[in-house]
């Protein structure tokens, strides 16, 4: 356990180094000049060249990289260029709303999920089988703006029961967190359709049902225990591309998450904040992945890494 | 394919991917107005769009154009860029996969580290980054998404080169002396055309969902060229008293998406099936 767990941070160090690289070459194809951007429309060639200087950018790229990787196990991710700020501090200020609407949306996508996934698969091959089916083929292929969008003119607009946008109190993120999840929650139901599926045929779950255990306890104590593995690690995923910021909600609702920081620093070029937020999102996913790898063993004592 | 005709979702899917085929394809013929107009009388005095009339059956959009010519001929955009994208990451994933799977050690290692650090990004922000800096053109709209979509299919490809390598025909094929280049396309491609139809299939549905994200944020497709996240994008700030303008492009969206979703995982089953017996 100890060596696969050493194994997989080495792994995911190897990983985020990688990543660090991409987002390194990713800045410097931006057309924009960072030195030109700094200094200004009106600055001379000599202000623009000691910026250029003094940022290190008239050295070779590996140099370069190198600097910038120094920084960066430091916890230096920069400064903002179009709000004079660490980006570090722009980032940490985001995590909340991030945090809260990631947590949501998985909420959300376990609500929903779960027991549709749990009833698809009792009632196999019947009506309602079919119409969770359907339900999930339509939400994985729903695009989050369309749902978002609808879901404001129905339930903001038609029907004032929930803000239109905005942050602050849990009205506010409602709405987000069922467009971010809805697709998920199509997923979460096949995954565990299916897995509950494979648990019902085996041979355990017949006995426990010819002893004549009680149904509801057949299914929950038996059944959903073994079949909820895919769907953990389909949380952990979700973890990390939700906290990695859902760029397209953000934009629809005005929520002040990391998506909607790095989306807004494209929009100005703003260097630092596009590596820096790429840089953190990454990290997100790959932690995400972790934290569910982990978390296997816990609820399946079967399986032992070695 | 007997197999895949009963399969009913997966016929409804056929129906609704040869329906958005005959809107791309028969858009000039089939849309009312011209898509670029700007009909004077496509406006209400106020200059608010139309609602849905028998002159422009789906209303008009915020600049006065007809929005069904527009959703006709987006048909088009949509799914060239997500054929050309998915036809791309399709090709890259092959060559990633089967290099990696084929020739092993440093190939191998290199190419997997690269899909793991890749699969670290989420695809949007990724794309999204990417197509920042490229200047969107429908061209490097497709590229983008292929760049972020080759992974998965890679390492699908990967873990059944792997596989295959170790029947015993591969050794065989070995043994006897047949060159490698022989050994891939004879005995390792065929192997590999279900899963590529697969993915041929149902990738597109993730493609076009992205290009609608990106042309949605403003990234994609650029305007006066009709696509449905870029109809929904210019109509941003107009839906709520013109709805009509999110929902049916967004329908659109949904139907091409959800079409190739349900053919693909129909030919998935078929093909798998076909694989077991």
């Amino acid at each position: 356990m100890i060596g696969y767990l050493a194994q997989r941070l080495l792994q995911a160090a190897g990983v985020l180094l990688g990543v660090s690289i991409v987002t390194f070459l990713l800045a410097f194809l931006l057309p924009a000049d960072p030195a030109r951007m700094i200094a200004g429309r009106s600055a001379t060639v000599q202000t623009v060249e000691s910026i250029r200087q003094q940022l290190g950018l008239d050295r070779p790229l590996p140099v370069q990289y190198v600097n910038y990787l120094g920084k960066l196990l430091r916890g230096d991710l920069g400064r903002s260029y179009a709000q004079k700020a660490e980006v570090t501090k722009l980032i940490r200020s985001r995590l909340a709303p991030t945090l809260q609407l990631a947590l949501a949306g998985i909420l959300f996508e376990l609500l929903i999920g779960l027991p549709a996934g749990i009833v698809a698969a009792l009632r196999r091959g019947t009506a309602v089988d079919q119409a969770v089916m359907a339900f999930a083929f339509v939400g994985v292929s729903a695009p989050q703006f369309v749902v978002g969008l609808l879901l404001i003119y129905v339930f903001a607009y038609l029907l004032p029961l929930f803000p239109l946008g905005g942050y602050g109190t849990p009205l506010h993120v409602v709405l987000p967190a069922v467009a971010v999840g809805l697709a998920g929650g199509g997923w979460y139901a096949r995954v565990t359709r299916s897995a509950m599926i494979d648990v019902l045929r085996q041979d355990y779950v017949r006995t426990a049902r010819a002893k004549g255990v009680f149904p509801a306890k057949v299914v929950f104590k038996h059944v959903l225990k073994n079949a909820v593995l895919p769907v953990v690690a389909l949380v952990g995923l979700d973890i990390g591309v939700f906290m990695g910021g859902i760029v397209i909600v953000e934009s629809v609702f005005g929520w002040p998450g990391i998506g909607q920081m790095i989306w807004q620093a494209i929009q100005l070029v703003d260097i630092p904040v596009i590596m820096g937020g790429v840089l953190v999102t990454a990290l997100f996913v790959v932690v995400g992945n972790l934290l569910a790898d982990l978390v296997y063993p816990v609820l399946d004592p079967r399986i032992r890494y070695s | 394919m007997r197999r895949f005709a009963r399969n009913g979702a997966g016929m409804l899917g056929l129906v609704g991917v040869v329906l958005v085929l005959v809107m791309a394809f028969g858009a000039p013929l089939l849309a009312p107005h011209d898509p670029a107009r700007q009909y004077f009388d496509g406006l209400t005095l106020e200059g608010d769009p139309l609602p849905p009339s028998r002159q422009f059956p789906l209303g008009t959009d915020t600049l006065g154009r007809d929005l069904l010519s527009r959703v006709l001929f987006g048909a088009r955009v949509s799914l060239l860029v997500g054929v050309l994208a998915n036809g791309a990451a399709v090709l890259i994933g092959l060559l990633v996969g089967v290099a990696a799977g084929y020739f092993r050690g440093a190939v191998e290692a290199v190419l997997m580290r690269l899909t793991d650090v890749m699969t670290a990004f989420p695809a949007l922000i990724l794309a999204i980054a990417l197509a920042a800096i490229l200047r969107p053109s429908l061209w490097i709209v497709a590229l983008v998404i292929a760049l972020v979509n080759w992974v998965w299919i890679a390492r699908a490809i990967y873990a059944q080169v792997l596989s295959i390598r170790q029947r015993e025909f591969v050794e065989a094929a070995g043994a006897l002396g047949v060159g490698t280049f022989r050994t891939l396309f004879r005995h390792i491609l065929p192997h590999l055309v279900s899963t590529l139809m697969v993915f041929g299939t149902l990738g597109i549905s993730t493609t076009v969902l992205l290009e609608a994200s990106l042309s949605f944020l403003g990234v994609g497709v650029q305007p006066p060229a009709p696509s449905w996240g870029g109809i929904i994008n210019e109509s941003q700030s107009y839906f709520l008293d013109a709805p009509w303008l999110v929902i049916f492009p967004g329908i659109a969206i949904v139907l091409t998406s959800l079409s190739f979703n349900l053919l693909g995982e129909a030919l998935r089953d078929a093909l798998d099936l076909a694989e077991r017996r």
